[in-house]
C-alpha cells in the first residue's frame, strides 16, 4: 500500500512481451506444416431430423473431468438427440452418490427417459427405481453389464469389460507374446480391474498389475519404463486407455526393451500410432455408438414402443479390433473425435 | 526480475561465513558436524541417503545407471516445481494451484499455436506470459485482500481447473488438445525443453539439468542477495519485515510469479515430450510439490527452509516412486508403501533437526 507506484512500472516488462507476441505473430510466425488449417475437417454426420414431438432425455455418467473418452460418448449422444429432436441434458460426476443425486435432479425436473452409467450400481440403485416409480423409462450404458437387469432398466449399451478383456488375452496367444503387463491408471476401478482379469483369464502366458498414476503422465513414463528394466522378460505393455498407451510407447524405447504395446479404448492419436507400427492393435469399445443408442431406443421407446435387447440381453458394441489392417478407415472417424 | 541483480552487496552475508563470534564463556560453541546437522537440508539429505541405500539393497535394478536416470527423470519433474514452491514456502505462503498451473500452460502453448496455426514458439511465449500473469494475479489478490493464500489458492486452483476443461473443450471441441508434434518449431522446442542427452550410453533427460541448475540459482538468490532476505523476512514476520523497509508486497508477488514461471517450465515440457495434453490432468500434484518441500526442510509456517532440502525431498519421491516398482513389491500396496516411506524418511528428518539443534 506504501508503494502505490511501483505496481505501474512493473506493468511494463508484460506491455512489451505483450507486444513482442503481437509482432510475432504480424511478421508470420506462422506455421506451414500441421495446425488447424490442415485439419479443418467440417462435415459431421447428421441424419436428417425426426418430426416426433420434441422430447427430454438426460444423460448422466460418472465422467470424471478431462478424460477423452466420455468425450466421445457425449458426441454420440448429442448426434442422437439432434436426429431424434431431443433436448439432451448432459451432466457427470465421479462420485458415486453426487451421481445419483443427478439422476434424482432429472426425475425432479420430469425428462422424458434416462440414460444413465453404472459405475457404482449400488448406488445407483434407489435412485434408478424412483425413474421407474415416476414412469421414466431409463437404458444403461458403459458400465454395469451385471446390473441393469435386476434392476429393471429397459436396455444395456455397452461393452463386457471382462469378456473384452479376455479377447485382448486370447489376440495375445496369438500374437506369441510371454509375459504381459497391464497398466492400471487408477487404482480400485472396478472396470479397469476386470479388464486385467479378463486378460489374466485367457492369456497363456504370465500377467502382472502395474499401477500408475494417471494424473501424472511423467510419473507414469518413468513408472512404466522403472517396470520394463525391472522385469527385462517383459514382451507385452497392455494399458487401459488410449493416452497412456501413447506414453508406453515412449517408455519401451526409453527402457531399450521389446514389448510390444496394446490398449483398450482409441482416440485420434492412436490411429496414427497403429499405422506407424508403434502399437500393434487397440480394443475399441465404441464410445460414440453407446452415447448413440441409449439415446436412440429412448426415441424409439417413446415413439414406437421397441427397444434393443428387450430387456433380457445386452448390446455389446466392443469388443471391436482396431489393427493394421482396418486402422485406415476408422482414422478419419477418429480424427474427428467420434471414433 | 531485474529488481533482483541490481542488488547492491548483499547486506547480510550467510550463516556460513558470518563474523567470528566472540565467545564470552556463557555459551559453548556446539561442535562442528552438529552445527552442520542443523542445517535444514541436512536432515532430508540423510532421509534421501537411507531410502537409496535401502533400495540399492531391496532392489537390483536400481544399481544400473540406466534406472537411475529414470529415477532422476522422476525425480526432476517434482523437482523443477517443488523449488519455486519452495521458496513461496519460505515467504511464507503456499500455492494449490501449483499443480493445475502446469496443465493450464501446457494447454496454452497447444491451443494458441494449433488453433492460430502458429509457429509453436508464439504459443511458448504466451502460455508463459499467461503463467506469469497467474502467479502475479495470486499474489496481488493476496496482498489486496490479506486472506490468507490457502483460500486465495484454493479458489484459483477450482477456477483453473474448470478453465482448463471448458476453455479446452470450446475451442478443440474435445478434453484433449491436437496432436503438435508435425508444427514449425517443435523439434526446435522439444529440443529445448523435452530432449535427452546420451551420457556414458545412458539416456538423461534435459529436466535433470535445468532442475540442478535452477537449484543453484535458487541457492544464490536466497543465500546471496537482497531478495533472498527478503524472503527469509517476509516468511517470518511480514508486519516487522515491512517496519524495517523490506517491500513486502514485491516480494510476495515475485514469489507467486516464480511459481507461474515453474508451471510454464515443467508445462513446456510435459506438452514437448507428449506432443498432447488431456485438461483433467494435474489435479493432486499441488500437493507432492508441497510434499517435497515440506521433506525438504521447509517449515510450513515460512520463514525457514533451503533451496537444496527439496531437491533431496523430491530425489526421495523419485526413488520411492520408482523404487517400489524396481524392487517388484505387491502393487496392491504401493500406495501405502509410499506414505509409510515418506513418513519414514520425515521422521528421520524431524529427529536429526531435534537431536542437533538440541544443547
Amino acid at each position: 500500500m506504501d508503494r502505490t507506484s511501483r505496481p505501474r512500472s512493473r506493468r511494463l516488462p508484460v506491455l512489451v512481451a505483450a507486444a513482442a507476441a503481437t509482432a510475432l505473430i504480424a511478421t508470420g510466425c506462422s506455421s506451414s506444416s500441421g495446425g488447424k488449417e490442415a485439419e479443418e475437417s467440417g462435415e459431421n454426420i447428421a441424419a436428417g431430423k425426426a418430426s416426433t414431438p420434441r422430447m427430454t432425455v438426460a444423460l448422466v455418467t460418472h465422467q470424471a473431468p478431462g478424460d477423452t473418452f466420455w468425450d466421445i460418448v457425449r458426441k454420440g449422444a448429442e448426434a442422437a438427440a439432434a436426429k431424434d429432436n431431443i433436448k439432451l441434458i448432459y451432466s457427470a460426476k465421479p462420485e458415486a452418490a453426487e451421481q445419483a443425486n443427478l439422476v434424482q435432479n432429472a426425475i425432479d425436473q420430469k425428462v422424458d427417459g434416462i440414460a444413465v452409467t453404472l459405475a457404482k450400481p449400488d448406488a445407483m440403485k434407489d435412485v434408478v427405481s424412483k425413474a421407474e416409480k415416476a414412469g421414466i423409462p431409463v437404458v444403461a450404458l458403459n458400465s454395469g453389464v451385471d446390473n441393469w437387469k435386476d434392476m429393471g432398466i429397459l436396455s444395456y449399451f455397452g461393452q463386457d469389460e471382462g469378456i473384452a478383456g479376455e479377447a485382448l488375452g486370447n489376440r495375445l496367444n496369438q500374437s506369441g507374446a510371454k509375459n504381459a503387463v497391464c497398466v492400471v491408471q487408477e487404482q480400485g476401478h472396478v472396470g479397469l480391474e476386470a479388464r486385467c482379469a479378463g486378460v489374466k483369464k485367457t492369456f497363456k502366458g504370465k500377467t502382472e498389475n502395474l499401477y500408475v498414476n494417471g494424473t501424472d503422465m511423467p510419473s507414469v513414463k518413468s513408472t512404466i519404463t522403472a517396470k520394463l528394466k525391472q522385469d527385462t522378460s517383459i514382451d507385452q505393455v497392455v494399458t487401459l486407455g488410449a493416452p497412456f498407451a501413447m506414453t508406453a510407447v515412449q517408455s519401451v524405447s526409453e527402457a531399450g526393451s521389446e514389448a510390444k504395446v496394446a490398449t483398450f479404448d482409441l482416440n485420434k492419436e492412436l490411429t496414427g500410432a497403429i499405422e506407424k507400427g508403434d502399437i500393434e492393435f487397440a480394443v475399441d469399445q465404441q464410445p460414440y455408438l453407446q452415447g448413440y443408442l441409449a439415446i436412440d431406443t429412448l426415441w424409439l421407446y417413446k415413439n414406437n414402443g421397441n427397444y434393443s435387447g428387450g430387456g433380457e440381453a445386452p448390446v455389446l458394441t466392443g469388443p471391436a479390433f482396431v489393427d493394421k489392417s482396418n486402422v485406415e478407415a476408422i482414422a478419419k472417424f477418429a480424427a474427428k473425435g467420434t471414433r | 526480475m531485474p529488481m533482483t541483480q541490481q542488488a547492491a552487496p548483499a547486506v547480510s552475508a550467510p550463516p556460513a561465513s558470518g563474523p567470528k563470534k566472540e565467545t564470552d564463556g556463557r555459551t559453548s560453541e556446539r561442535p562442528m558436524w552438529l552445527r552442520l546437522l542443523a542445517r535444514p537440508e541436512v536432515g532430508v539429505f540423510l532421509g534421501a541417503v537411507a531410502v537409496f541405500v535401502f533400495f540399492l539393497i531391496a532392489a537390483p535394478p536400481v544399481r544400473e545407471a540406466g534406472s537411475m536416470a529414470t529415477i532422476l527423470y522422476q525425480s526432476s519433474t517434482i523437482g523443477l516445481m517443488a523449488l519455486p514452491v519452495a521458496l513461496l514456502m519460505i515467504g511464507g505462503e503456499f500455492d494449490l494451484s501449483a499443480g493445475v498451473a502446469v496443465l493450464t500452460s501446457a494447454l496454452t502453448a497447444s491451443m494458441v499455436s494449433y488453433q492460430l496455426t502458429m509457429n509453436v514458439w508464439v504459443g511458448v511465449v504466451v502460455a508463459l506470459i499467461v503463467s506469469l500473469a497467474i502467479g502475479a494475479f495470486n499474489g496481488w489478490l493476496l496482498i489486496k485482500t490479506g486472506l490468507p493464500s490457502f483460500l486465495i489458492t484454493l479458489g484459483t486452483f477450482l477456477i483453473l481447473q474448470g478453465v482448463n476443461l471448458a476453455v479446452t473443450k470450446l475451442v478443440t471441441g474435445n478434453v484433449a488438445t491436437n496432436d503438435i508434434s508435425d508444427m514449425d518449431g517443435f523439434e526446435q522446442a522439444k529440443s529445448v525443453f523435452a530432449s535427452t542427452f546420451t551420457i556414458g550410453g545412458v539416456g538423461v533427460k534435459i529436466t535433470v539439468f535445468y532442475w540442478l541448475i535452477f537449484a543453484a540459482i535458487a541457492t544464490w538468490l536466497l543465500l546471496r542477495t537482497k531478495f533472498g532476505n527478503w524472503t527469509f523476512a517476509v516468511g517470518g514476520n511480514k508486519f516487522s519485515a515491512r517496519a524495517v523497509g523490506v517491500p513486502v508486497t514485491f516480494t510476495k508477488i515475485a514469489l507467486f510469479m516464480g511459481v507461474g514461471f515453474g508451471a510454464w517450465f515443467v508445462g513446456m515440457h510435459q506438452l514437448f515430450s507428449f506432443n498432447t495434453v488431456q485438461s483433467g490432468e494435474g489435479v493432486g500434484q499441488e500437493l507432492i510439490y508441497i510434499a517435497a518441500a515440506v521433506i525438504g526442510g521447509c517449515l510450513l509456517t515460512g520463514g525457514y527452509g533451503s533451496a537444496i532440502g527439496p531437491v533431496f525431498g523430491a530425489f526421495m519421491f523419485g526413488m520411492v516412486q520408482q523404487g517400489i516398482v524396481y524392487a517388484n513389491w505387491n502393487p496392491d500396496w504401493f500406495m501405502a508403501f509410499l506414505g509409510v516411506m515418506l513418513l519414514g524418511a520425515t521422521l528421520v528428518n524431524l529427529w536429526v533437526r531435534n537431536a542437533t539443534t538440541r544443547r
